[in-house]
């Protein structure tokens, strides 16, 4: 196996592979290549899958022939695969997102390859989006205008188009505000009107006759709407899809069109930057599979946050304890064991636990206490974001502790001694000096607890989070922190479209890419607070021992 | 103080027939000796003879290691160290120490010097200001850090952090400086520094030093003990230990004979 070191010829023969541990070397190379080679692809997977869904793509007319007749079909290939018949014969098939969910059953269709008898890129198709029924894939013939009718070869056609565009993104506007704003605060209003009358401090002639008032504004704000509504109902826009039929549909209802095949390389960029900052910034529509998933975005970050602000303190002292002022026995082994083994308890107790615990019964105690007047309308007695951030925190507590401790027992004994030495005590001691060179240490802990909470999706569902939630746990209605409401999370978002929804094909690119927004989130959530910890670690300078 | 600088005590501090214990282990068996003010004193001896315990008893910072007691007792200007009433805080600030492996906080070397008064929570600008003048000055390392103070202490090198340690330790103007050892990590130029720096701090503290250093005890101390075994074989001026000792195993310790 090796050659003898002690040969009298060769006294410095070299020692044999195996001893000087070169397989073994290989072997953690080629474990660590595997690691990273299976993360990167992840990543590069979901790269390109959800990053392509808001590539604009071509618009692929084919003739396809069935059952002896043919059949125009417009849209564009999503897939292509190959089936086995029940023959034995292997057919290459495409699936083909023709859109028009109002004329067709199925958005998404398959077609196999040897049917298609032509195809080609006529540059009158455009992909025009909703607000209903997801996108239509059609040439526009006409818009009905109160002044008339505008016929699409017309050259003020697409102006008047765009005007209209930009006149109905407007009146959504408006009617967000009408709808969630006002007749929101009208709502409240009422309902506190109804708890002053029942609890006996406003007298109810006074009480009835604020109502009508109440009630005679929120029937101007709902005709408002309605008028807004109507408006935008007064232009229709005829397009006709592929087959001949007619696509008729409010022309304020439109959200966008765009000539795909006509666009230059760069209009595709722009409209590519235009969907993603939609998929950003908007909220879902559709069953969530439209639209974007700026509440689930924002509600990840902030409860993410708020589990971070409560476990820090909370692992950062239960740690200094155990490690610095507990006296080291068996209680304390055990209490160690016991925080270690609240790692591995699987994240779902941590719901039912979260459940039981924080929402039926802290969250029924506040309520019974403190906001009775609303009973039995529950206001913390129910899942929310602050019990969420509190499970989530619990489940983190085992690595911030862990982590805690063992950034303590690296500082230096000497340092400790010093501080002693100096007439320190050992509060000032742990505060001055050892807290603040076990602090990047700590940070690390706190890192990773972050990563852990981010990424947990099955405790969240039992403690607060839901399918839709559009009013955020942070906004402008006061007191503008709403830890009691429900929030989206991504993570739950990614499950929802996946096997919620009622149509899996048309959410699949939306899951991709909500699995690639999470997966930023958290890297920029954890990139932040590596670069905090990188200050300190700078101010706090590595001892040199 | 100053009568006192005036009138040295001859048993400023008095170990007074002291054994110490860790666990079942006697690390030092009754030993007496007066160390006088304002000299410096040195303890040699093999390694684990003692010497570091005696002195870590001195600020009672043995009190740290678990399953530890003591027999006898030690006063320094006549106040039991054990004494119910003595605080071992203010004990500490009254005896500083620095030990054998330069220790500095993670912090600026300004807030490294003012420790002790921060934690003894004086904060007045002026006072801290003057403090790090005077500490670094007599440390011998105001000139080479005075500007840059607000730097980390450990930009500095080994040597000037330990004077760093040392500016540390007399900043609150204890009367005794405890040193253990304070240039077994340092080499020859720093270790002569740090020397020279000590027998200049003699007029103003009352020095104990161990070293395992035979030419850094005659070179710097006034008075030198050998312990060997928890047990204090010879304690007499630094001179006559080491040109005429009484005892065969501090000559056999002291010309390198020791088995």
């Amino acid at each position: 196996m090796s050659s003898e070191v002690s040969d009298p010829k060769k006294p410095f023969a070299t020692t044999g592979r195996s001893r000087k541990g070169e397989p073994f070397v290989w072997l953690t190379a080629a474990g660590l290549a595997l690691g990273v080679a299976m993360a990167l692809g992840l990543l590069l997977l979901i790269l390109i899958k959800g990053g392509s869904s808001f590539w604009p793509r071509r618009i692929e007319v084919m003739e396809v022939s069935n059952n002896g007749a043919i059949e125009r079909i417009a849209g564009y290939i999503t897939q292509e695969n190959e089936r086995k018949n029940a023959d034995g014969t292997i057919h290459e098939e495409v699936q083909v997102f023709r859109g028009n969910r109002d004329l067709n059953p199925e958005a998404f269709r398959f077609i196999d390859r040897v049917d298609i008898k032509s195809t080609s890129q006529p540059e009158s198709f455009w992909l025009i989006e909703r607000l209903e029924y997801g996108p239509a894939i059609a040439e526009p013939v006409s818009l009905t205008t109160p002044e008339g009718p505008l016929n699409a070869a017309d050259p003020a056609f697409e102006k008047k188009l765009d005007s209209i565009l930009k006149a109905g993104r407007d009146a959504r506007k408006q009617l967000l505000v009408i709808e969630r704003k006002k007749i929101g605060a009208i709502s409240r209003e009422l309902e506190e009107l109804g708890r002053a009358e029942k609890a006996g401090s406003v007298s109810p002639d006074i009480a009835e006759a604020r109502r009508v008032q109440l009630q005679s504004s929120f029937e101007t704000l709902q005709k408002e709407a309605a008028e807004i509504r109507a408006k935008l109902a007064e232009s229709t826009f005829v397009g006709r899809a592929a087959d001949g039929r007619e696509i008729t549909y409010p022309a304020g209802n439109l959200l966008g069109v765009f000539a795909s095949n006509k666009a230059s390389f760069s209009e595709r960029v722009g409209e590519m930057a235009h969907r993603i900052s939609g998929f950003l910034t908007d909220e879902p529509r559709e069953a969530n599979t439209e639209g974007g998933v700026f509440p689930a975005i924002f509600g990840t970050v902030v409860m993410t946050l708020a589990m971070t602000f409560f476990v820090t303190p909370f692992g950062v002292i239960a740690a200094i304890y155990l490690k610095e002022y507990a006296k080291q026995g068996l209680m304390v082994q055990i209490v160690r064991v016991s925080v270690n083994n609240l790692a591995g308890v699987p994240s779902i107790v941590f719901g039912v636990f979260g459940l039981a615990f924080f929402v039926y019964y802290v969250g029924a105690g506040i309520d019974q206490w403190f906001f009775s007047d609303k009973l039995p309308t529950p206001t913390f007695g129910t899942p929310g974001i602050l019990w969420a951030s509190l499970t989530l925190s619990l489940l983190a507590l085992p690595v911030v502790i862990v982590a805690t401790e063992e950034a303590l027992s690296s500082v230096p004994r000497g340092v400790r001694e010093a501080a002693l030495a100096c007439g320190a005590s050992k509060w000032q001691t742990i505060q001055r000096v050892v807290l603040p060179a076990a602090l990047p240490g700590i940070l690390t802990g706190v890192i990773l607890a972050m990563a852990r909470g981010a990424g947990e999706v099955a405790p969240l569902m039992l403690v607060g989070v839901v399918k839709l939630a559009p009013a955020l746990p942070i906004d402008d209605v006061a007191p503008f922190v709403h830890p009691e409401r429900k929030f989206m999370h991504l993570g739950f978002h990614i499950y929802d479209l996946g096997f919620q929804s009622p149509d899996a094909e048309a959410a699949k690119p939306v899951v991709y890419a909500t699995a690639l927004l999470l997966i930023l989130v958290v890297v920029i959530l954890n990139l932040a607070a590596i670069l905090i910890r990188n200050r300190l670690k700078k101010r706090f300078a590595v001892s040199s021992f | 103080m100053t009568d006192i600088i005036d009138n040295p005590r001859p048993d400023f501090i008095r170990v007074d027939d002291f054994s110490f214990y860790y666990g079942a282990k006697k690390a030092i068996h009754g030993i007496d000796m007066a160390i006088p003010e304002n000299q410096i004193t040195a303890l040699i001896g093999p390694s684990g003879c003692g010497k570091s315990t005696l002195l870590r008893n001195m600020n009672r910072m043995n009190d740290l290691v678990e399953n530890v007691r003591h027999e006898g007792d030690i006063r320094i200007g006549g106040t039991s160290l054990y004494d119910p009433s003595v605080e071992v805080i203010s004990l500490r600030k009254r005896v500083g120490m620095v030990f054998q492996k330069y220790n500095p906080f993670a912090k600026s070397i300004y807030e490294n010097v003012i420790f002790s008064l921060r934690v003894a929570g004086r904060s007045k600008k002026s006072e801290l200001d003057e403090t790090v003048e005077r500490a670094l000055t007599d440390a011998a390392l105001w000139d080479e850090v005075k500007d840059r103070l607000n730097d980390s202490a450990f930009g500095l090198s080994g040597g000037q952090q330990q004077r760093l340690c040392i500016a540390r330790a007399i900043a609150n103007q204890p009367e005794i400086l405890l040193m253990d050892e304070p240039c077994a990590a340092l080499d020859p130029l720093a270790t002569l520094k740090i020397e020279e720096l000590i027998t200049g701090l003699k007029d103003r503290f009352t020095i104990v030093i161990v070293t395992h250093n035979m030419e850094q005890a005659t070179r710097c101390s006034d008075r030198t003990a050998f312990l060997y075994m928890g047990k204090l074989i010879e304690y007499a001026p630094t001179m006559q230990i080491f040109e005429n000792p009484q005892q065969e195993q501090t000559e056999a310790y002291i010309t390198g004979r020791f088995s």
